[in-house]
């Protein structure tokens, strides 16, 4: 399983990349997607919209299922990913390149406080 | 503990992310469903179903009884080897399970039962064939010695007997919904030109001891292993119906899309009968293609229509057509070519009503276009 060292990890299976501009990208596990399978359609929040942290609020199908994305921080979204939206599979081939929107943190120091690497991957041998 | 069919550990050699499919440890995928489900229509896929139940129904009085017990007509069935889909109805005319019935002699028909209803199905018939009084009385056997390994796809018939040689003959002149008992590896094995997929293809009943080889064999002829997801993706393409889904026992097989399936032309009784014919049918089973954007069509969504409301029973992402697809059971009077509304979360999206199958034989059957 795939799970690179240097971005931080939720127990919902989200992970977060800190940019350089200050803004964190958000995308699904590999975990994640190897659980769903392939996937057909995604519903990304609107640009603006503000998010809690831990609020549902997008949606991952697969062939088989659907599935929640939350908010790992609070923070307000400050892009989607139109290119996977157009072509989900994105996210099957390469889930950690295939980003699916970006938050402007509340607190920016929010993703330092979530699972690191070696947490998330003992959770999931757990699990 | 799940229970294992004989080829759980060339699934798990062969990566197969295993899930709980009604108590049986079973191949969901091997990787991708979509990959496996293409394998299927443009070249081959094999399939482990060996958790479906072979119940053999042997003695003289084999066909009375099952002119009585099944909803087809056996009498459909005069030459050996000749196959037919049935449901196995209750009295008050909802579905006990469907089922293939094959006839090989006067004293000898084999059916091929669901899994999950396996024993359910098993008692109804010894309870039937005990009501019956019949003499001599029939002999049901269930046959749990056996494996299934369906093959599927264009180049079946050219693969199927690389693994298996004494099938060259039935694959060559097998026609569709017909059955042969060829030599094995190490007893009989049944070559049915039967399947679920909507593809040319056979199902294989063969001894466990030989499934393991017969399964290696047919990889190293270039079938893909696929899963019950491409299984789903496929039946549910192909407008077949999948037992517990759609359709089970509060439901009439008339209502679920299998009328050609029940034989009330004929003088013949039959369990389930007098029920049918005694209640014209409110609803129907139609098929759905979803024409916005917006998810995917999943089992249980309420769907509005003009002619009163409806509820999805099979939904899913259809690859072959590139597009969401279902079965839903809507009031009768709708008709293909009516829009509807399906609710999708918080959505209603716009799907249009059509005559299924889909896709058969490769080819896309209904109009996609916007």
């Amino acid at each position: 399983m795939n799970i690179p060292a240097d971005l931080r990890y939720t127990s919902s299976h989200e992970w977060v990349r800190t940019e350089t501009d200050g803004t964190v990208s958000i995308g699904i596990t590999d975990h994640a997607q190897a659980a769903l399978g392939d996937l057909v359609y995604l519903d990304l929040p609107a640009v603006g919209r503000k998010l809690g942290g831990a609020e549902a609020c997008a949606v991952v199908e697969s062939v088989k299922a659907a599935s929640d994305v939350y908010a790992p921080l609070a923070g307000e979204v400050v892009a989607v990913n139109a290119a996977v939206v157009g072509a989900p599979e994105q996210v099957n081939q390469d889930p950690y390149a295939a980003w699916l929107f970006r938050l402007k943190p509340a607190d920016a120091g929010a993703a330092a406080k979530l699972l690191d690497a070696k947490a998330y991957e003992t959770m999931i041998a757990n699990a | 503990m799940l229970k294992q069919t004989p080829l759980n550990a060339a699934h798990r050699a062969a990566g197969a992310r295993m899930v709980d499919f009604g108590g049986w440890d079973m191949p969901v995928n091997y990787g991708s469903q979509v990959d496996e489900h293409h394998a299927v229509r443009t070249a081959a896929g094999m399939f482990d179903v060996s958790h479906m139940r072979v119940v053999d129904l042997e003695g003289a009085g084999a066909r009375d009884f099952l002119r009585y017990a099944l909803a087809n007509n056996v009498d459909r069935l005069q030459t050996s080897g000749k196959a037919l889909y049935s449901c196995l109805l209750k009295p008050d005319g909802t579905v006990i399970d469907d089922l293939i019935v094959y006839f090989f002699r006067e004293d000898f028909f084999r059916l091929v039962v669901n899994a999950g209803t396996a024993d359910k199905d098993i008692a109804w018939l010894r309870a039937q064939i005990t009501a019956r009084a019949l003499a001599p009385e029939p002999k049901l056997t269930p046959r749990d010695d056996l494996a299934i390994i369906a093959v599927q796809g264009p180049r079946a018939r050219e693969t199927l007997p690389k693994a298996l040689p004494g099938a060259a003959e039935p694959v060559a002149s097998l026609k569709p919904f017909n059955a042969a008992i060829v030599a094995g590896a190490s007893a009989d094995v049944m070559v049915a030109r039967t399947g679920y997929t909507g593809e040319d293809g056979f199902e294989i009943v063969c001894p466990k001891g030989d499934a393991e080889r017969l399964w290696a064999g047919l990889r190293a002829a270039g079938v893909a292993p696929c899963g019950l997801g491409a299984r789903d993706t496929l039946r549910l393409e192909a407008g077949m119906n999948l037992y517990g889904q759609d359709m089970d026992e509060t439901v009439s097989p008339l209502e679920s899309g299998l009328a050609w399936t029940v034989d009330l032309a004929s003088p013949r009784d039959f369990i389930g009968k007098a029920a049918l014919m005694a209640k014209p049918p409110a609803r129907q089973l139609v098929g759905l293609v979803l024409i916005d954007k917006g998810g995917v069509l999943r089992a249980h969504q309420t769907v509005h229509s003009d002619r009163g409301d409806g509820e999805i029973t099979s939904g899913t992402f259809g690859p072959t057509l590139n597009r969401s697809i279902a079965f839903a059971r809507l009031p009768v009077g709708v008709v293909p070519g009516d829009e509807v509304k399906v609710v999708v979360r918080d959505r209603q999206l716009v799907a249009r009503v059509v005559k299924p199958p889909f896709v058969r034989n490769g080819k896309v059957l209904i109009d996609v276009a916007n």
